[in-house]
């Protein structure tokens, strides 16, 4: 079936069976909930809809139920998932496990609509699982995947599957649709282990005011997010085999002999794949690793593929202003103990705001990794075209002129 | 003094939103508004937050902010305590105001701030196409109430009157004069003033024809806005659609008034110098 990326989150919530869904509008997520409003109406989902009157509320809404004893559902984007994040620290410290789609969208100011990964980054210490796709049938798989491993009485923490704003959101690919007897079967109901419900009275959101406490609650969420990552594999094991699709923490491509690698996530990791096939045809020994999970963050799988690798970029669609790309210290932190580490990490800085990239920019990475390979501390590289450069000098120009 | 420019607060940038989309007729009477009130475009800041009637600032020659969806009040605020000689306005949606930012409106209400808030109201989510609004009404589908409304509608009036608003008015966009009217009584206030503009959106959800079938004056009837009992009950009028002013006083004072007995009447922006025309020149250079 053709499905845009927002439609696969929408199934993801159907064939999930998630019971409740708080909701609140933005660009470009809204069609996400308006789909499953759709829906609900016409009897195709047994759920409940309610829209908010902001996403703090609906976050709120969200973990509660889902302590509650419910399975939830619920998407945002960019200033939505900002304006939440409060309660991201909350739900994941009530250890309460729900579906968050974010759909990235870059933060204001200056306001924007197209995407990259500073909204769902900003959440990435809260405590919350974190899938990022760069398909539409990952999008849905995914979903199913996290849902599985977010319920596990060995892990019980929220998770976020991402999807990029436009690129994935509103971009119709083909999506295979599992039938709901085999979903139920790899993600059955939703058992909380402590309800609210009669005969068994709990509290819940305690306070400690006492550091000790206060560290061991955390050490525990810390650990239980670290086993996420085996639970994971464990539940990719059995989806294989249930749907016949595979998935892994972080996706090897064209990695058996590659000297020169990219590291990437989402949607550009598309754009990143043509370019190492068009360089693998001139011989060049290009590869990608596409980082699928980053939180937990899949340590030892980066360090286990990167290792020995002549040169390795850290592609970040995000930026962590007066430091740099948010992925690439994590990334070098991974390899900082190999002792066949690879001999450059390229930190590369692109498609903030949306900026688009092409084919020809990637080639670009790889041939700085080759070129920078020795170099004392290699400069950080920001993308920016030419014509882009010169397109918005004018614009910067015209303003000027306007105002004076 | 009199205006050089005749129409001093006019932009040169066209309002995008839609052909007969209810903010052109707030846009208009803001302007006509300001200029009947005799200031000067940079003695004014209109400031806004996230929706098609907060693209409004773009649209009229002060200075502009636009902000984030539902802060407009607190910007304006910001604005106002650094420097109170300006006149600070802001205009916005129902979804803006009535909803994710109300609980703003609510306390600039009670510490009678002396800004002006206009809020566009078309019962919708205009930006986003088409959801539920704080103001929808009971059995209005929308893209979220497929089935029709179950959430009976905020009563933003009675809200703010019970919240301590010193001048409470509403007004349609298919009045005009009206409109520009109570836009001048509300930036003579001395405080908070809430406007809510009944602006309809005619693509997700129009409402023009069955305001206009309803609509009356208060002024028409002889109303007196002076007492809060009666301003209740014109405000729950359920006899069509009143607008114009359902309450105001002017014996309070604002929260700037009393924040000036305490600081003497110095404020941060009385430091400010303004940029001199090489420096702005050589900032901008920079950043070429
Ligand atoms: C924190 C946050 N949540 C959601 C949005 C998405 N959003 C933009 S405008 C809007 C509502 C617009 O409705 P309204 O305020 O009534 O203005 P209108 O477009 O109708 O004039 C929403 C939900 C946002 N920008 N920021
Ligand atoms: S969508 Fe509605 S509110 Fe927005 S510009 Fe169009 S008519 Fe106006
Ligand atoms: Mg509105």
């Amino acid at each position: 079936m053709l499905m845009t990326g927002n439609m696969a989150a929408a199934w993801g919530a159907r064939l999930g069976r998630a019971d409740y869904i708080p909701a609140y509008p933005i660009t470009p997520q809204t069609e996400i909930i308006e789909t499953i409003a759709k829906w609900v109406r016409l009897g195709e989902m047994d759920a409940k809809l309610v829209q908010m009157e902001s996403e703090h509320s609906m976050l709120t809404a969200a973990g509660a139920a889902s302590l509650a004893g419910a399975r939830v559902f619920t998407a945002t984007s960019s200033q939505g998932l900002l304006y939440a994040l409060e309660m991201l620290y909350n739900i994941s410290g009530w250890r309460a496990p729900m579906m968050l789609i974010n759909v990235a969208r870059a933060l204001a100011a200056p306001i924007t609509l197209e995407p990259d990964h500073n909204d769902v980054l900003a959440a990435r210490d809260t405590g919350f699982l974190q899938f990022h796709a760069e398909t539409c049938q990952e999008v849905l798989d995914l979903i199913l995947l996290a849902y599985r491993v977010a319920e596990d009485s060995s892990v019980l923490l929220p998770a976020i599957v991402n999807l990029d704003g436009f690129y994935l959101s509103f971009t119709r690919e083909k999506v295979t649709l599992p039938s709901e007897q085999d979903v139920s079967t790899f993600l059955p109901d939703y058992n909380p282990p402590n309800p609210f419900r009669a005969n068994m009275p709990v509290s819940k959101g305690a306070t400690v005011l006492n550091g000790a406490l206060y560290s061991y609650f955390k050490y525990h969420m810390h650990t239980s997010s670290i086993r996420a990552l085996s639970v994971f594999e464990e539940a990719a094991l059995q989806f294989e085999r249930i749907f016949g699709r595979s998935y892994s923490p972080v996706e090897p491509y064209m990695m058996d002999d590659a000297e020169f690698v990219i590291v990437i996530s989402n949607s550009f990791s598309t754009i990143a794949k043509q370019a190492v096939r068009r360089l693998r045809e001139r011989g060049f020994p290009a590869g990608l690793l596409k980082l699928r999970m980053l939180r937990p963050f899949p340590s030892s799988l980066v360090a286990r593929y990167l290792s020995a690798r002549r040169g390795v970029a850290v592609f970040d669609q995000n930026i962590s202003l007066g430091s740099g790309g948010i992925i690439y210290p994590e990334v070098v932190a991974s390899l900082y103990h190999r002792r066949n580490r690879p001999q450059l990490l390229l930190p590369v800085i692109g498609g903030l705001g949306g900026k688009q990239i092409t084919v020809e920019e990637m080639e670009k990475i790889f041939e700085a990794i080759k070129n920078e390979i020795g170099a004392e501390s290699p400069d950080p590289i920001f993308l920016m075209r030419q014509e882009e450069l010169e397109t918005t000098k004018n614009m910067v120009r015209t303003a000027k002129e306007v105002q004076i | 003094m009199p205006l050089l420019n005749p129409k001093p607060f006019e932009s040169d940038t066209r309002a995008d939103w839609c052909p007969g989309c209810g903010d052109f007729g707030v846009l208009a009477a803001l302007k006509d508004a300001l200029q009947k009130s005799g200031r000067q475009p940079h003695e004014v800041v209109v400031v806004s937050g996230i929706g098609c009637s907060s693209n409004l600032p773009g649209y009229i020659r002060t200075y502009g902010f636009h902000g984030l969806h539902g802060r407009p009040v607190p910007v304006a605020v910001g604005i106002k305590n650094a420097n109170p000689k300006l006149l600070v306005i802001a205009t916005a949606g129902d979804g803006d105001e009535y909803g994710i930012g109300f609980n703003h409106v609510v306390h600039a209400a009670r510490r009678n701030d002396d800004i002006k808030l206009i809020v566009m109201n078309n019962e919708i989510y205009g930006l986003t196409t088409g959801q539920l609004s704080p103001t929808s009404k009971l059995g209005q589908k929308t893209k979220t109430s497929p089935d029709g409304s179950i959430i009976y509608p905020l009563k933003p009036l009675p809200t703010i009157l019970g919240a301590g608003g010193t001048f409470i008015a509403r007004t349609f966009s298919g009045d005009p004069k009206h409109m520009s009217w109570v836009i001048q009584e509300a930036i003579k206030h001395r405080g908070f003033a809430l406007v809510d503009a009944i602006s309809p959106c005619v693509t997700w959800h129009n409402i023009y024809d069955e305001v206009k079938k309803l609509f009356y004056r208060l002024e028409d009837r002889g109303y007196k806005p002076d007492d809060e009992n009666e301003a209740y009950k014109a405000m729950n009028a359920q006899d069509g659609i009143p607008i114009g002013i359902f309450y105001r006083r002017e014996d309070k004072q604002s929260f700037q008034e009393r924040l000036a007995e305490i600081n003497g009447g110095r404020w941060a922006a009385d430091n400010v110098k303004s940029l001199g025309s090489e420096i702005a020149q050589s900032l901008v250079q920079e950043m070429l």
